[in-house]
């Protein structure tokens, strides 16, 4: 399987105090641990990202627990609010304990 | 590997069986996967959960439940001591009911989140917001889902 790939859309710049909303996409085919090999007959064990979070200058702003019941290539959509200039870090966790991480910059004013 | 239209039925099929199996004699698979009920009582601990500020958004008919778009927003000012804390979404058809569960903060501003979703079979989606203040809002919606998507 190839290497899990984040993807997230922030806008680059936005007013003080405004609204703004961010999407986030990670390749991984989720494995639910529901679906039986075809060959053998025996369950596929499960392997999914479990966690996702989000973090704006260290603090976390927006966190999902996922279960196996989240699409292939997880896709999450939410809001935050903008106080200030910085960066946010995204994380996700895997089950197998990889974390795979990226950042976006956002400009206030 | 190339899945063509007649494996993937097939394959559905069986995942479908599993599950409706699983549900009426599996009572190994339902002694781990707790109900949709459990799970809503074990995030509520037992408290009243009251009806409206919820809302979720799904397609009324999924053509493919292996990614179902679901939509969640709860009415709230967002401020520091009057937010949504978490919301979680249950499916109550599905082999295993939790699907994901939104932590939200005053710094969200909007508590709105939306993802994508697995469905096995036509089912009720569940939405259960937990405020700040430690009261409890829900709203209910069911999808008709064409092709499961679970197994295959």
């Amino acid at each position: 399987m190839a290497k899990s790939k984040p993807r997230v859309k922030v806008p680059k710049t936005a007013d003080a105090g405004e609204i703004i909303t961010i999407k986030t996409l990670i390749s991984h085919q989720m494995e639910s641990g529901q679906r039986k090999d075809k060959k053998t007959g025996e369950l596929i064990p499960r392997k999914i990202i479990n966690n996702f979070k989000a973090a704006f200058n260290g603090t976390v702003v927006f966190e999902t627990v996922i279960e196996p019941a989240v699409s292939s290539n997880p896709y999450i959509q939410f809001k935050v609010k903008v106080p200030e200039s910085g960066e946010f870090k995204f994380t996700w966790t895997d089950d197998d304990g990889s974390v795979y991480e990226t950042a976006k910059k956002i400009k206030v004013g | 590997m190339e899945l063509n239209k007649r494996e993937f039925l097939t394959l559905s099929a069986g995942a479908l069986a599993f599950a409706s199996v699983a549900g009426t004699s599996g009572i190994a698979l339902a002694a781990v996967e707790p109900t949709a009920d459990e799970m809503i009582k074990a995030f509520t601990s037992g408290a009243a959960v009251g009806e409206g500020k919820v809302s979720l958004t799904t397609p009324e008919i999924a053509e493919n439940g292996n990614t179902v778009p679901v939509e969640v927003s709860v009415e709230s000012p967002m401020t520091a001591d009057n937010y949504v804390a978490e919301v979680m979404i249950v499916a109550d058809g599905n082999p295993n009911p939790g699907v994901a569960t939104f932590k939200f903060s005053a710094m969200s501003g909007e508590a709105e989140a939306s993802t994508r979703i697995r469905l096995a079979q036509t089912q009720n989606v569940i939405a259960v917001a937990k405020m700040s203040d430690g009261s409890f809002f829900m709203d209910k919606k069911a999808v008709k889902v064409t092709i499961g998507g679970c197994g295959g």
